[in-house]
């Protein structure tokens, strides 16, 4: 047990990645937690590909760590506009107020 | 050895607490501090296991940006002082129980696959890319973004320019009554339009009450 292996930092990126999910589904309160779970997904993301990238001794999976923090930011910064737009035009930005589409 | 383990279970658990909490506190603006705690305790696994570059990187990107662009539109919104009652509003409720299953699926699936993934026959051996140890990580990275991946790496900024325009697009706004300055006016001015001669009468005075 002493020993860390891929095996343990694999298990915490599927613990925060489902951590992630469950903040997605129970969250009662603005949108912006769930953005934030997103974030947490991708973080899980990112903990996997180094993960693997360092056990395999390959470097690649530490590149694509790199775009896929360059994707996480692009996607914070335009949810973040979309929502602040939204709060403007309706007011609210809680999520079971979020109906226009009845979807 | 030991070192490595002790100091992983901590960095491990104090990510997976916060990121319970980022999902759980009442607070939005709470939910923002351990998003960020969590994501140092991420960074410092990153260098803890020699991804040094990344680790940084993602102190800068996540913690520096990301985060603080959270916090300004919490902040800027006033969402903080709305009450967030859990469970309780009757039309929401019925999504969690299913969302608590798929959650759990989702994480059973997971560990089977970390569990059995060691039984595959043998590990695919790509020697294109390997890891030198006597260069550092971020040279032999910077090695690699710049030759094999260029193109990836001028497409992710791109990525980054239309990201900046469109989040400039999306929030800008006219504002009604805001007086401007407008330079096609100002130079397009003739003196025919700006300067008059007139004919003053003199001698007579000024007759003030008109």
């Amino acid at each position: 047990m002493t020993e860390i292996g891929l095996g343990h930092y694999l298990t915490l990126g599927a613990v925060i990645f489902t951590i992630g999910i469950i903040g997605i589904f129970l969250n009662r309160k603005n949108i912006i937690v769930i953005l934030m779970s997103i974030e947490l997904i991708l973080l899980a993301v990112n903990i996997n590909l180094v993960s693997f990238s360092i056990y395999l001794g390959d470097l690649s999976g530490q590149v694509f760590t790199l775009f896929i923090l360059t994707v996480a930011a692009a996607e914070a910064a335009i949810g973040l506009a979309i929502i602040v737009v939204y709060y403007r035009n309706s007011g609210t930005i809680r999520v079971e107020e979020i109906n226009k589409l009845k979807g | 050895m030991i070192a490595h383990s002790i100091f992983f279970y901590v960095f491990s658990i104090i990510a997976v607490v916060s990121a319970i909490m980022v999902t759980v506190s009442k607070n939005t603006v709470h939910s923002v501090f351990f998003l960020i705690l969590d994501f140092i305790s991420i960074s410092c696994l990153f260098i803890m296991i020699g991804a040094e570059f990344l680790g940084m990187i993602m102190l800068i990107v996540y913690v520096g940006a990301v985060a603080v662009l959270f916090l300004f539109v919490v902040m800027m919104l006033n969402v903080a002082q709305q009450k967030n009652q859990w469970f309780v509003s009757a039309t929401s409720s019925e999504h969690i129980p299913v969302g608590l299953i798929i959650s759990t699926l989702i994480f059973f699936e997971l560990i089977i696959v970390i569990g059995g993934w060691k039984y595959k026959s043998d590990l695919f051996n790509s020697n294109n890319l390997n890891i030198i140890s006597e260069v550092s990580n971020t040279h032999s990275l910077g090695q690699v973004l710049y030759t094999d991946y260029i193109h990836v790496f001028q497409i992710s900024g791109m990525i980054l320019l239309i990201a900046m325009i469109g989040a400039i697009v999306l929030t800008f706004r006219q504002r009604e009554g805001v007086k401007k300055q407008s330079y096609i006016k100002q130079i397009s001015r003739e003196r025919s339009e700006g300067v008059e001669v007139l004919e003053v009468p003199f001698n007579q005075g000024v007759n003030i009450d008109d």
